[in-house]
């Protein structure tokens, strides 16, 4: 019997079939009252304290994903069967520094960022360079679903159904030339919409980049989307890079720019602590970041008990992906 | 009821015990999802740093007695000093528990490399390590033992509480803002002891050469 996927069944469900370790997280908390409890906390100026996070762990069922829904979602053969991580998990579990270094201050902070109106300049090494809406971006791509499995740096995954376009359709557009060797991506910058861009903790804006054949290979992917629903704001609204063999930094957040360049791109996190964080950023257990290992990782939304399980190579997607870097010595291109 | 006397720490230390659980006690409610409160999207990751933060916070507490009790000339605060400390012993252990239980499964091979290969784990595993003999030695019994060696046994909780904040602040991914706080506190708390033990120098100096003169 095949495992029930999320479109299945027209409401975000989670598999049937349980697999040992396995333990569904279950979230109570009637979403009215949990929407009251962090209006209050936020009101009493407690929620920056981190520790208090109000959900409960004992529910039934995690609350319903939110915001408005994505029309014409196909389902892609790309997308893992393993069960996806809670709505409330992915939205409220984030890195994304521009609102805050706390991993609940996302959640938290970016409720009042606008992601509207949205567009995207594109500049460098194409025939085709511009400033492209977001809408128009949106209207020419079919969206697909992707449930992509994401690795952090810091040693954690989850499961994640996101929603996007395949980025080389989206790249083509573009008409990138010979020359383009690297594709380049920049977050925006503003403090006075991002409130954790006025630290200095990164040199903002984000800038990430991939090599060209990785921007174009099929499985990387401009998301817009998350449980069939629009990007919520903390998941980088109104549309980010998705590269699922890479560790998560790559993947990066409210794009405003791509440019097709020569040279490559020196990301933001290779640039703050180049002995920590590379380009490449290929998921690989066999090497260490400086500072932990990279061999297991911490499975989220398993629960208080579960154990971390073994990081596999690319994270589980070397068959697709391994062929981009053979004679590549993997430990000094970290 | 004079400050200081038995009938007075019959009351404010067991107020002072209960109060020094309450963060265990909303960590446990946390845990369990009781009355809304939970430990977000990582459990594991959530009651280990807390923990560890208020192992610290203890054993910046326990510090802040002397300096405190000086200023203030309220000699009973040392009452407390030892309750505090090993409270931070409490909160430290449970931080290790943590890690080693939830977080690596008993793993012994994987902790033993953590412990050997992750400087920051080295330096809090010294840490901890080295609240064992204080812990052991906070009894009354074990004071008078020791005389005069307590005293200098005891000053490894500055050695302690160095290794903690700089476990900390090499723990961090990449801000260092809570780290840096917790170093000024200690600083400060350092600080003062060596301007008193200066003081103590000064004053003895020239007495000295009252007393030659």
């Amino acid at each position: 019997m095949g495992k029930l996927k999320t479109q299945d069944l027209g409401v975000p469900e989670f598999m049937l079939i349980k697999r040992p370790g396995d333990i569904l997280p279950s979230e109570i908390t009637a979403e009215s009252v949990y929407l009251k409890r962090r209006e209050f906390l936020k009101r009493a100026g407690l929620v920056s304290a981190g520790a208090l996070v109000v959900h409960s762990s004992l529910a039934a069922a995690d609350p319903a994903p939110k915001g408005p829904k994505l029309p014409g979602i196909q389902k892609s053969p790309l997308s893992t069967d393993e069960p996806a991580n809670t709505w409330t998990d992915i939205t409220t579990y984030n890195n994304y520094y521009e609102f805050g270094t706390g991993k609940e201050d996302p959640s938290l902070n970016a409720v009042d960022f606008n992601p509207e109106p949205w567009s995207v300049a594109v500049n460098g090494e194409c025939d085709k360079p511009g400033e492209y809406a977001f809408e128009d971006i949106l209207a020419r791509h079919t969206l697909e679903e992707r449930i992509y499995r994401l690795r952090c740096v810091e040693a954690w995954s989850m499961v994640i159904p996101w929603v996007g376009i395949p980025m080389a359709s989206l790249l083509q557009r573009f008409a990138p030339n010979s020359n383009a060797k690297y594709v380049r991506f920049k977050t925006l910058y503003d403090p006075s919409r991002m409130p954790g861009q006025r630290r200095r903790t990164l040199d903002w804006p984000y800038v990430e980049g991939l090599t060209i054949e990785e921007a174009m290979h099929p499985l990387t992917l401009m998301a817009v989307g998350l449980y069939g629903r629009e990007l919520p704001n903390q998941n980088g609204a109104p549309m980010r890079l998705i590269v699922p063999w890479k560790y998560g930094f790559k993947s990066i957040k409210a794009i405003v720019e791509i440019s097709f360049t020569r040279k490559r791109p020196v990301g933001s996190w290779q640039q703050a602590i180049p002995s920590e964080y590379g380009f490449y950023a290929n998921v690989n257990p066999e090497v260490d970041h400086p500072r932990w290992s990279q061999a297991t990782e911490r499975p989220i939304g398993a629960g208080l008990f579960a154990s971390r399980k073994p990081t596999l190579m690319f994270n589980g997607y070397a068959d697709q992906v391994a062929s981009l870097y053979t004679g590549l010595d993997l430990r000094k291109n970290f | 009821m004079k400050p200081g006397s038995k009938p007075f720490y019959r009351l404010t230390k067991p107020i002072l015990f209960l109060a020094c659980l309450l963060p265990l006690a909303y960590l446990a409610a946390a845990a369990f999802g009781v009355a809304g409160f939970g430990l977000g999207a990582n459990p594991v990751e959530k009651l280990l740093h807390e923990l560890g933060r208020w192992g610290l916070k203890f054993l910046l507490l326990t510090l802040s007695v002397t300096p405190l009790r000086r200023w203030t000339g309220w000699n009973w605060l040392v009452g407390y000093r030892r309750m505090l400390g090993l409270f931070a012993f409490f909160y430290v252990v449970l931080h290790f528990t943590v890690y080693a239980v939830l977080d690596q499964g008993l793993d012994i091979h994987a902790i033993g490399e953590d412990i050997l290969k992750r400087p920051y784990i080295t330096l809090g595993m010294a840490g901890l390590l080295m609240l064992v003999p204080l812990a052991i030695t906070s009894t009354k019994g074990m004071m008078r033992r020791l005389g005069k060696r307590w005293q200098t046994l005891h000053r490894l909780v500055y050695v302690i509480a160095i290794a903690g904040v700089w476990h900390f602040y090499w723990q961090v991914k990449l801000d260092t803002l809570a780290p840096t706080l917790y170093a000024l506190v200690l600083a400060l708390l350092l600080g003062t002891r060596v301007y008193y033990a200066q003081m103590a120098r000064i004053r003895r100096q020239s007495q000295k050469r009252k007393i030659s003169k």
